[in-house]
């Protein structure tokens, strides 16, 4: 992908299977959004190839729109409608693409349930926090029951409270409704949460692409354990801390608190990110592939 | 790419729907109606103060001449402006994006902006004309007339509004609808007969004036409200009914082809950083 004669994409390459939740992770400026309206479809791109559904987003059609859902951020769009009679609107379009072991659009009293907009249904949009416009936001994108689902940054301005429904609900979307699921977020702790597979993107390329655990395993750094012992605080820096839990734990009966942190990955990132927002981005990319591989 | 009709039909049907939903929340909102009383009370006093004047035509009160120039000109004000900055605000909300993220939901987002846009004419019309058939006496000559409003007005309709419909699509943002918009369309009322005689301008002016809908809508209602004889203080003392739907006609046809394609184009340009930027263009420009 390119911006006048400034490549901002060069190497990103990745597959997602069916059912999957693909993290795209980075600092800002990395190139996640442009990622993702390419994928979208909404952007055109440069160079290079790209299939969803055996289509090309750029030149798809209406068929393979129905199956694919978006969330956008949205800002004061509908500010005279209510949330039910816009989900009752948008969902409608999708009406002709539903099938029996897909029916669409989803049931508007039940979305209303799942994102906890029940009491505001009848309430003009107009009214709404920023908090409240996201939930209805992430409605809208999957009214549709889409079978794959883009979500930019999805969380941004949420509460703890809101931000853990909301990651219920995408377990819930592809544990129960096998929605395949592409999100952004500049959070390492949310894409450990969420994620099925992580892709680190900087400077322009994906340079880390596995599951949050083989991602940790590969920074390969030690772990630190904590825990309280006696009312004494402990901490333990370790290379294998299953292997010295198990002795702690055998060892001494009275283990509280016990945390176990992996720092390592924690820190590469955070290096990631600090060096890429100074503006060497490059550089930074290079530093987090030499650390991961 | 094999596409079948329903689809379209049902998304078409959908924005109908979407239309009259805008419709309804529009009239209820205290807004908009504040917006309808405004244009009725300049209006009716601008006919009230001037209701002695002299209109040139013997027997004819001065509020029956200008009465329906001055309808023409909110008409078509109405239905170049409303669409022009609904449209151009709707791109930056992002409410045309979330359209693009739906099967034919652009289909349906362009239905019912026809829909609701020409819907408005009609609160529009009701405050002024209700209040000036119980102010001012022998506004409309023959009851005939009524037709030929009927008709002159959705011909205007069908001329102007791809027009307010392709400077939404174009203008780079709201704030620029008064540059590529309100000022034209204020110069062509101006220049287009609906506050003096058109004939006392300079000819060149008088043609660029006929290039344009809204002369055409203001004659026409003019041949709908006064008398025949009335006919005799306009250009080639004619009605000229057949220019008038030569020339609405024209621009109704030229606007359903290049409008779509215009459109279409636009809004395949639509993304979230798009309404993002335009989002913090405006928290900017608001500081």
């Amino acid at each position: 992908m390119r911006y006048g004669d400034h490549d901002v994409l060069t190497g990103v390459d990745f597959d997602v299977s069916v059912g999957e939740v693909v993290c795209l992770l980075g600092p800002n400026g990395a190139g996640k959004t442009t990622t993702i309206e390419i994928l979208e479809g909404f952007r055109i791109r440069s160079d290079g190839e790209l299939l969803i559904f055996g289509e090309d987003p750029a030149t798809a059609g209406e068929r393979w729109r129905a199956r694919t859902g978006v969330v956008l951020q949205s800002w004061r769009d509908h500010p005279r409608w209510t949330p039910r009679r816009l989900l009752t609107h948008l969902g409608a379009f999708y009406a002709p693409y539903g099938t029996p072991s897909r029916p669409r659009p989803w049931d508007v009293d039940e979305l209303l349930q799942v994102v906890n907009l029940t009491d505001l249904a009848d309430r003009k949009i107009g009214t709404f926090s920023g908090g409240q416009r996201r939930r209805l936001d992430v409605a809208i994108g999957i009214v549709g029951r889409p079978e794959l689902l883009i979500l930019d940054e999805p969380t941004a301005g949420f509460d703890p409270k809101v931000r853990r429904d909301f990651h219920d609900l995408i377990h819930r979307l592809s544990d129960l409704d096998g929605t395949t699921v592409l999100l952004t977020t500049h959070d390492l702790d949310e894409a450990e949460k969420l994620a099925d597979r992580v892709l680190v993107l900087a400077g322009g390329r994906i340079v880390a692409d596995d599951s949050p655990a083989g991602l940790a395993q590969r920074v390969g750094g030690t772990s630190e354990v904590r825990w309280t012992s006696g009312g004494e605080r402990f901490v333990h820096a370790t290379e294998d801390a299953a292997d010295f839990l198990r002795g702690l734990l055998s060892q001494s009966g009275d283990v509280q608190d016990l945390e176990v942190h992996r720092a390592s990955l924690e820190d590469a990132y955070l290096a990631l990110s600090q060096q890429h927002e100074a503006g060497s981005a490059e550089q930074a990319a290079r530093r987090f592939l030499e650390v991961t591989r | 790419m094999s596409m079948t009709a329903s689809p379209i039909a049902h998304a078409v049907g959908l924005g109908v729907r979407r239309g009259w939903l805008e419709f309804v929340q529009s009239v209820r909102s205290t807004q908009d109606q504040g917006f309808y009383v405004f244009t009725a009370l300049l209006t009716l006093g601008y006919l009230w103060i001037r209701r002695n004047s002299d209109s040139g035509v013997p027997g004819l009160p001065f509020a029956a001449l200008a009465l329906p120039s001055l309808l023409a000109a909110l008409i078509v004000f109405g239905i170049i402006i409303g669409p022009a900055y609904t449209i151009a605000m709707e791109k930056e909300d992002g409410t045309l994006l979330r359209h693009r993220a739906v099967p034919h939901g652009l289909v349906g987002y362009f239905s019912g902006q026809l829909l609701y846009q020409s819907l408005n004419l009609l609160p529009q019309m009701v405050v002024i004309l209700v209040p000036s058939m119980l102010l001012f006496d022998g506004l409309m000559s023959d009851v005939g007339g009524w037709f030929t409003v009927a008709w002159v007005v959705a011909l205007g309709l069908a001329a102007a509004l791809p027009i307010g419909m392709l400077i939404g699509g174009l203008v780079p943002s709201v704030q620029k609808v008064g540059m590529w918009g309100m000022l034209p369309v204020m110069i062509l009322v101006g220049i287009s007969g609906i506050f003096y005689p058109i004939q006392q301008l300079w000819v060149w002016v008088q043609w660029v004036a006929q290039a344009f809908p809204l002369y055409w809508v203001g004659l026409g209602m003019r041949s709908a409200f006064l008398p025949d004889a009335a006919a005799a203080a306009e250009i080639s003392g004619s009605w000229r009914t057949l220019e008038t739907v030569a020339v609405l006609g024209g621009w109704a046809v030229v606007g359903a082809l290049v409008t779509p394609m215009v459109l279409r184009r636009m809004s395949r340009r639509q993304t979230g950083s798009q309404v993002q930027a335009a989002r913090e263009a405006t928290l900017q420009w608001v500081r």
